[in-house]
């Protein structure tokens, strides 16, 4: 079965200015998208890992225009989501939705669970009255809470429960496609797959597709179908999850992979410890930005970036010596 | 040969707040030998980070008081210590690192004040002598150029450094204990990596004995020689790190084992649908009466919710809390 492309990101850039001196004049930009391209396909699930700054929940955003983007090309279902006026862009809204990381600041308090999640019923005029009240009962109960639980604030719920509150305002207009920006993240374990399942589950009844940006490698695999590792604004691999797990190509993607705590004690992995942190995205380095990290490094590297190129079976990596030869 | 170092014995905490009593710390005990590590793990409220700020006898009081067990360090019970005695024993015999180092550090003072107030204040040393000290102490956690970081504010280090700078703090008066309450949650994985090895090399090369909380189970796996698992206040289970793994006993434990995705199986064949453990941990303002994971137990006996199943030996230093093993 050929996949069908729903979401394509070409070229994706957010470069956000930053304003100084006494006129507050732009003194510099900080470069948290530079470049990013790959497709999400219908009732697939993009994973997309790095580490806290590199750009994830920028290019979520950017997607959905919550934040407008600097340059690049967006095309959801063929259409060009850069070139839509306000109107449309807010129609368009109905197929793409976002959940985040924090179930505590994402709900509005002073709301009730009913109206968080029938105000986008409302707004896009399909369901009001008992019809809509309706809809949210059964949201609610989709989701694995009550109807009753409709009258509630959120305060009212414990984190794995605000969460699918979230969820549920975001499948209530039933989107297409999901950013899910750390959904899980700020959860306990105990919770987490809880939550992950919810998401497959729901995948599975409606066809959706996420975007599913975070940092926990274990986590990322486990749900997505295809996973792009970012590293200072830029995608360096993308690969299948499996792939990318037996046969990670780039420097980073190693010591990534490596880092992950496994919960197994008789597991001993070589750990590759990197150097340093991450260097800043305001001044990134020259050439490929993972230079003054890489130990495999050499004189290129610091001069040329390095080409995203196609190594075969849909793997992406950008590394000057990557595949080996 | 296995030298106990803190014996903390049925520790009670609670907390007296607007809403009712919460019983934080019901009964907890558990053990520190010489050299090392143990982990503690459970679900955020359990009450880890009580257990160990009333190690310190750092709890705020009020609301919170230490209101029974015993607190033995080096033959001491560190609850019947006056606080100028207590003083002497924080920093210098046993020091903690928290989670968020911004709160720990103080942003108005340079990174070396602080290290250097703490070794004058324990070990008596002159300014010039404790300042070397502190840059001594910032090398030893591999932050780069210590000369100069030395003299820099805590929002000058990224978080990775920040981190670091909190460990050298805490082992610069050579501490015996050293207690790290999720000292990587907040770091990112590469950066996790380096302060989990930092820390391992410092345990080898100076023997410092180590309580690990986390609820990360991939971070004790990694790390901890004993596992301690608590859930609602208290400890159900406990054993080496190996046994909790490979065979763990107390449905908790299981649970949570069973509900990890993990990369390493994930990416090798069919996924499976992770386990879940159904519901969410009960208010501490409002346990049950006897096992407080019984709501969410697969095995749950009607017994089970009438009284409270006691901490037994299960097998050789393996202990557990459940009816099943009656
Ligand atoms: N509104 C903004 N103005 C200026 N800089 C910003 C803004 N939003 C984000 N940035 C910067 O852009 C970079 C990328 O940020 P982003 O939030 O996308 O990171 P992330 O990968 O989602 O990180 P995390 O894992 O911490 O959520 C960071 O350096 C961040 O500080
Ligand atoms: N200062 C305080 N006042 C009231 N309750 C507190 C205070 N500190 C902790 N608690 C409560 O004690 C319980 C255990 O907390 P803690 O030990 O911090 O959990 P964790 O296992 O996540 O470290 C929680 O329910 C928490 O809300
Ligand atoms: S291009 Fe050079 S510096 Fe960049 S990842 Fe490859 S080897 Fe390392
Ligand atoms: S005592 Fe009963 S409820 Fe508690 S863990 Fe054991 S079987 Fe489950
Ligand atoms: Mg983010
Ligand atoms: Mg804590």
């Amino acid at each position: 079965m050929a996949a069908e492309t729903l979401l394509e990101v070409t070229n994706l850039k957010k470069y956000f200015p930053i304003k100084g001196g006494v006129f507050s004049k732009t003194i510099g930009y900080v470069y948290a998208v530079d470049g990013v391209s790959f497709t999400v396909d219908k009732g697939e699930t993009l994973g997309l890992v790095g580490e806290s700054g590199c750009g994830k929940s920028t290019t979520g955003r950017s997607i959905l225009r919550l934040i407008e983007p600097t340059d690049g090309k967006i095309h959801f279902e063929g259409q060009d989501v850069t070139a839509l006026d306000k109107n449309a862009m807010r129609s368009l809204r109905r197929e793409m939705q976002i959940i985040f990381q924090d179930p505590y600041a994402s709900l509005n308090p002073r709301m009730t669970v009913g109206s968080i999640i029938g105000e986008p019923l409302e707004i896009h005029k399909i369901a009001r009255g008992s019809e809509k009240t309706e809809r949210v009962a059964s949201l609610l109960q989709k989701v694995g809470l009550r109807a009753e639980d409709m009258r509630k604030y959120p305060h009212e719920f414990s984190g794995g429960q605000r969460q699918r509150i979230g969820i549920a305002r975001a499948i209530a207009l039933n989107p297409k496609l999901i950013v899910c920006d750390e959904p899980v993240s700020a959860l306990d374990v105990s919770i987490q797959a809880q939550v992950i399942n919810l998401l497959e589950d729901l995948q599975e009844e409606f066809g959706l597709s996420y975007l599913f940006i975070a940092h926990n490698l274990n986590v990322v695999e486990h749900i997505s179908d295809r996973v792009a590792v970012m590293y200072l604004g830029q995608i360096v691999e993308l690969a299948s999850d499996a792939d990318l797990y037996n046969d990670p190509q780039h420097p980073y993607t190693e010591a990534l992979l490596s880092a992950v705590p496994i919960p197994d004690p008789t597991v001993t992995k070589k750990r590759i410890i990197l150097e340093g942190d991450v260097p800043s995205p305001i001044d990134p380095p020259s050439g490929c930005h993972f230079h003054t990290r890489c130990m495999y490094k050499e004189k290129i590297c610091e001069e040329e970036a390095p080409e995203f190129k196609h190594i075969g079976g849909g793997h992406w990596v950008a590394c000057h010596f990557r595949p080996k030869v | 040969m296995q030298e106990l170092l803190l014996d903390i014995r049925g520790l009670r905490t609670q907390f007296f707040t607007d809403d009712g009593l919460a019983r934080a710390v019901d009964g907890v005990s558990y053990s520190l030998e010489k050299g090392e590590t143990v982990g503690v793990v459970g679900e955020s409220g359990c009450g880890k980070s009580v257990t160990a700020l009333s190690v310190l006898r750092l709890i705020p009081d009020p609301p919170g008081k230490i209101v029974d067990g015993e607190i033995i360090f080096e033959g001491t019970n560190l609850l019947q210590l006056s606080s100028a005695e207590m003083r002497r024993i924080r920093g210098n015999d046993i020091s903690m690192i928290f989670q968020e180092p911004m709160t720990s550090l103080n942003p108005v003072f340079t990174i070396g004040n602080q290290i250097t107030e703490a070794v004058r204040l324990h070990q008596g040393l002159n300014k010039k002598d404790a300042l070397a000290k502190a840059v001594e102490a910032l090398k030893l956690v591999g932050i780069p150029v210590p000369e100069r970081r030395v003299h820099e504010y805590p929002h000058q280090l990224s978080g990775g450094m920040r981190q670091r700078a909190m460990i050298a703090m805490a082992l610069s008066c050579n501490p015996k204990v050293l207690i790290a309450d999720e000292p990587t949650t907040a770091l990112d994985v590469t950066i996790e990596a380096q302060i989990l090895d930092l820390m391992r090399t410092l345990q080898e090369e100076l023997g410092t004995a180590i309580i690990m909380i986390t609820h990360d189970l991939g971070v004790i796996a990694d790390i901890a020689r004993k596992v301690v698992v608590m859930y609602a206040g208290k400890v159900v289970e406990q054993a080496p790190v190996e046994r909790i793994f490979a065979s763990p006993n107390h449905p908790y434990t299981q649970g949570l084992l069973q509900s990890l995705p993990r990369v390493d199986k994930d990416a090798s064949g069919a996924k499976q649908r992770l386990q879940e453990i159904p519901g969410i941990v009960p208010s501490l303002l409002n346990l049950p009466t006897g096992c407080k994971f019984a709501s969410r137990c697969p095995s749950v006996m009607p017994h089970c919710k009438e009284q409270e199943p006691p901490l037994e030996q299960v097998a050789p230093n393996h202990y557990s809390a459940c009816w099943l093993n009656h």
